[in-house]
């Protein structure tokens, strides 16, 4: 006899990379500004700057997997799920603004940037977080 | 989910980029006492970049005042940047670009410098000085020789008797000159070398004191605002005086964020410069200007612009260098890049015989373009006095597209105004009606 049990799978090791990879990116982003904001020596916010948009490429790849997952039917899908895509689309945009705010020249991006990428970060790590805790497929066979 | 995508995206380009087309607000903001909004700066820079008519000029021709006739007297230059009048009558121009290319310091940089390009000349810059000659004074001019090449980036240009100095990106170099010498007799001798590391703004601009025993010449910030560290800005944004025999230099006056073009005021032993003021807080600000330099002084870059208003972007932020910030002379509008500097006289009629014509190459950091025109700024009693008078107009087309962008204007001792044009790569002359004039070219590429 054949039995179909419901599984928790954590998330797929794609997105799960890639979500590593930007936490710790924006999480540079962060303590550079930081770091800037304490010295006002601008190579932190030049470096603030780059890391933030090596944070995005991951992050933009990330929600684009889990944007594609919404419309996959054989991915099983719960409440859990749909915060998870949402809190992506909210950091991915925040995270366009910080780039926008990092185009300023000297200390014009600040502090609206510092805010940004503690902002950022907070959110990929919620994300994080629910992506792992969330069910993602299926039946176990 | 998509819904709320696209709206956001609308939201974000409509209300934080400030990019929705529209026109810039008009402020008076030319003379001496301009209007100045509150900064402003919205997620992304205004940007409007020259957008460059594919055929040139094809049959256009740049607009100038009734009772003046303009011919291109030479095409096909490498990139025109500054000119000299020689006593002979001869042109000099200097051809060239500098500043370090790909410097990329921050991903803006890379966008930036793509579509800043975009804007400019696509001809290899020459790095060299063309000599122009009219002999027989027919407003032809049949002369054109390579007077030096394999220069870095010249830019300024003066004669002090037999020695042409010219102010390269890393050093001012000195050639010896006899009257009607079409080519340079040797390689030149470095007078004194000139902070060159990075060269953001690299235009060395160069004028010699009506005795020639000083040379002035003004050299760039490194940035708009400081954002490539202050170290970078040491001996920046200033104007030099240079002794023309020892080549010893020091600061004559500070705080000038790029000053393009220096002149001295004829019958005076004052000089003037144009300069270029910063970008990223808002279409109005901050009026690039026409001041007499007054030695010592500090005008306030990157601390204060136009006097004492404050610009915070600038960290630490050095109170007491706002405290001395002295403002400039005349304003000429807020991003017009006024690049050239001619006193004029005489010999351009009555009407614009006191006064100074200025190159302006056109804004990019807003969405109305400004500048892309050659006024003149009337004197009166020695001073900036009224609106400026357009002089050359029509270097952009009803279309929005740009046929030429002027740089370096040079008033012509026997009856010109001389003009470089740095994207059609164009040498134009523009003279009073009943002078010699050519024969008009059926087109101008």
């Amino acid at each position: 006899m054949a039995t179909t049990l419901p599984a928790r799978r954590t998330l797929h090791p794609v997105p799960a990379v890639l979500l590593a990879c930007s936490l710790s990116l924006f999480l540079g982003a962060w303590l550079s500004d930081w770091t800037y904001a304490d010295s006002y020596y601008v190579q932190w916010i030049n470096y603030a700057a780059w890391l933030n948009a090596g944070g995005m490429v991951f992050l933009g790849f990330a929600t684009l997997w889990a944007f594609v997952d919404i419309f996959r039917k054989d991915v099983a899908r719960d409440r859990g799920s749909a915060l998870f895509v949402l809190i992506l689309l909210v950091a991915f945009i925040l995270g366009l603004i910080a780039a926008f705010v990092h185009t300023k020249d000297t200390n014009a991006p600040m502090p609206e940037a510092l805010v940004l990428d503690v902002l950022v970060f907070l959110l990929v790590a919620a994300a994080t977080w629910l992506g792992f805790s969330t069910i993602r497929s299926g039946v176990a066979r | 989910m998509t819904r709320l995508r696209s709206t956001t995206a609308l939201l974000l380009s409509c209300t934080l980029l400030s990019a929705c087309g529209g026109q810039d607000p008009t402020l008076p903001q030319t003379g001496p006492n301009p209007t100045l909004p509150e900064p402003h700066r919205g997620l992304l820079p205004t940007m409007k970049i020259a957008d460059p008519a594919k055929n040139g000029w094809g049959n256009s021709r740049p607009t100038v005042p009734q009772g003046f006739t303009i011919t291109a007297i030479a095409t096909d230059m490498k990139v025109p940047r500054q000119i000299l009048a020689l006593p002979n009558g001869d042109i000099l121009v200097a051809e060239g670009k500098g500043g370090q290319d790909g410097h990329i310091m921050r991903p803006k940089d890379f966008f930036a410098g793509v579509l800043k390009e975009r804007g400019t000349s696509s001809t290899k810059p020459g790095q060299r000085l063309t000599l122009l000659r009219d002999a027989n004074g027919d407003g032809v001019y049949e002369g054109r020789t390579v007077f030096a090449e394999n220069l870095n980036a010249p830019y300024g240009l003066a004669l002090v008797g037999n020695h042409l100095f010219v102010a390269n990106q890393d050093a001012v170099v000195r050639f010896d000159y006899q009257p009607g010498q079409t080519r340079a007799s040797g390689p030149p001798t470095v007078i004194t070398s000139l902070p060159s590391r990075l060269n953001h703004h690299w235009t060395k601009s160069l004028a010699a004191s009506p005795d020639g025993r000083f040379l002035y010449v003004g050299i760039g910030s490194n940035s708009n605002i400081g954002e490539a560290g202050l170290e970078a800005e040491e001996n920046r944004a200033m104007i030099w005086q240079i002794d023309a025999q020892t080549g010893a230099s020091r600061q004559f006056a500070t705080g000038l964020r790029n000053p393009t073009a220096l002149a001295f005021q004829p019958g005076s032993n004052q000089l003037f410069a144009t300069v270029q003021e910063r970008d990223e807080i808002g279409a109005n600000l901050v009026p690039d200007y026409l001041t007499s330099v007054r030695e010592g002084a500090f005008y306030g870059w990157p601390f204060a612009y136009w006097g004492q208003h404050p610009d915070r972007r600038v960290q630490p932020y050095r109170e007491d260098m706002l405290a001395k910030a002295v403002r400039p002379d005349y304003a000429l509008g807020s991003h017009v890049a006024a690049l050239g500097l001619s006193f004029s006289s005489g010999v351009m009629g009555s009407r614009f015989a006191s006064g100074a014509f200025v190159g302006e190459h056109g804004s990019w950091n807003r969405r109305t373009p400004a500048g892309y025109k050659v006024v003149f700024v009337p004197f009166i009693g020695g001073h900036p006095s009224g609106p400026p008078i357009d002089f050359v107009t029509g270097f952009q087309g009803s279309d929005g597209k740009t046929f030429g962008r002027p740089v370096g204007v040079t008033v012509d001792p026997r009856g010109a105004l001389i003009v470089a044009d740095d994207l059609a790569n164009v040498i134009w002359r523009v003279v009073p009606a009943g002078r010699p004039q050519p024969p008009r070219l059926a087109s101008v590429r």
